[in-house]
């Protein structure tokens, strides 16, 4: 999946997951995809939850060995 | 002016003091509607974190002025977040709950339920944040636990406390909502640890089996643990009699409710054990027994005291599960329209037989959640 931007939220605890995929999303343009890694295991449901209501799309995500990997689409 | 935190005994506290608060939950919708902390006289309001990362002016309406406020989330990080921003709009007392829910999942409770002949005592463990409940049964130096929940040091702590050794750990049943403490505490003290070997086929480690009508003695003073078989939740539920005043019910008969024979994934089989159980053979025992569950469902189950305990007599008149003459609309009861089943139950399930080792961080989020083990 093409990302525009990829951001490393590794190691960081909530609310920084958020609070880091909020700012790097204004780098995005609208129809474009933010890549989102992350260990928090918190984040899977905030980063879903967040993206609903922030009218962007979660598009994909994968887990491996503790890494979270979210591909989230902005949206218009 | 900083943010005050608040620990999560004291919310546990409040609860059982019937206390007044305001508490504003910062989880999503879904976990806020999944599981909270429950009391009569909180007040509520939920909004995520993530909707206030550009500030709370808008939620400022919504929050008491001459009030204390208590912000809770997940773990503790969000909710320290946004008291913060609370405090920097001006308000003074406010608190970010330490831990958050997850510290709430594990608190436990000790509340004193009776004593016992000899000097013996009973104890009750209350475990507000799952409706979990567990006992230490001490009598001459030394002390049962039953149904152990995973925090083991609570009992250890209590016990040293009280100058007593563990020297009997029971479980009344396999667990499927919560990871049973007890070969860990069993392992830990060099107890004994008891298990029905109906339910313990697939279990990988030593146990001792423990069969309908056998005692056990603890203390040199004899207070007497009795099992009775009692199948139904699962097909190994076992309930204990202590001291013949006692009915240690497991997850068989609630206060407010009864188990729910589908954990097993065999909700049709074991119906008719379910109802031998509560409509047979509790009924011949003495009404006079108090029935201490393992798990409580609402806040309202609760005594006075925070204990949850109620005669067995009652339990007979009031309990609408006991009181289903039908064996037809009994049956539909219990297998059809169940609440949804506890989180990760089958990985719980697996961990208490012993054939999966989760992490400790996995064994916490395996337990997010109510228990949801009864039907109403």
């Amino acid at each position: 999946m093409n990302a525009a931007k990829v951001l490393d939220a590794k190691g960081l605890a909530c609310p920084m997951p958020i609070v880091k995929t909020k700012k790097a999303m204004k780098d995005v343009e609208a129809g474009e995809v933010l890549e989102i890694h992350a260990t928090d295991k918190g984040a899977k449901s905030d980063l879903t939850a967040w993206a609903k209501s922030g009218g962007h799309e979660l598009l994909k995500h994968e887990e491996e060995d503790g890494l979270f990997k979210f591909w989230i689409q902005k949206g218009e | 002016m900083t943010v005050k935190n608040m620990t999560i005994q004291d919310i546990a506290h409040k609860v059982l003091d019937n206390e007044e608060l305001f508490l504003l939950d910062v989880r999503t919708k879904d976990a806020y509607q999944d599981w909270k902390i429950e009391s009569g006289n909180f007040s509520y309001l939920n909004v995520p974190y993530f909707d206030l990362l550009d500030g709370v002016e808008e939620i400022m309406e919504q929050l008491p002025k001459n009030q204390p406020i208590a912000v809770i989330c997940a773990k503790g990080g969000s909710s320290q977040m946004v008291a913060e921003m609370l405090v920097e709009e001006g308000l003074t007392d406010v608190y970010s709950v330490e831990g958050g829910m997850k510290a709430w999942s594990e608190h436990l409770e000790p509340r004193k339920v009776s004593d016992l002949k000899d000097g013996g005592e009973l104890y009750q463990f209350v475990r507000l944040g799952k409706g979990c409940l567990s006992y230490m049964v001490t009598s001459g130096g030394e002390a049962a636990i039953i149904d152990a929940v995973r925090m083991t040091e609570a009992y250890t702590e209590f016990a040293e406390k009280l100058g007593v050794t563990i020297t009997n750990v029971f479980d009344t049943h396999l667990h499927a909502d919560h990871i049973s403490g007890g070969r860990r505490l069993a392992e830990t003290t060099g107890a004994v640890y008891w298990l029905p070997p109906e339910d313990a086929g697939e279990v990988v480690f030593n146990y001792q089996p423990l069969r309908d009508a056998d005692h056990v003695q603890i203390g040199q003073s004899h207070i007497d643990i009795h099992a009775l078989y009692s199948p139904g939740h699962t097909i190994g539920s076992t309930s204990f009699v202590v001291d013949d005043k006692f009915l240690m019910t497991g997850d068989i008969l609630f206060i407010d409710s009864i188990g729910r024979p589908d954990l097993a994934g065999k909700a049709e089989d074991w119906v008719g054990d379910l109802r031998e159980t509560l409509y047979t053979r509790y009924k011949e025992l003495s009404d006079e027994l108090i029935v201490l569950p393992a798990h409580f469902m609402i806040m309202d189950e609760l005594n006075e005291d925070g204990t949850v305990a109620e005669r067995l007599g009652t339990l007979f008149s009031r309990n609408h599960g006991l009181n289903i003459t039908n064996e037809e609309e009994f049956r539909r009861m219990v297998t059809e329209n169940l609440p949804p089943q506890p989180n990760a139950y089958q990985q719980i399930r697996e961990t208490n037989m012993g054939k999966i080792s989760p992490d400790h961080e996995e064994q916490r989020e395996m337990e997010i959640g109510p228990n949801r083990c009864a039907v109403r």
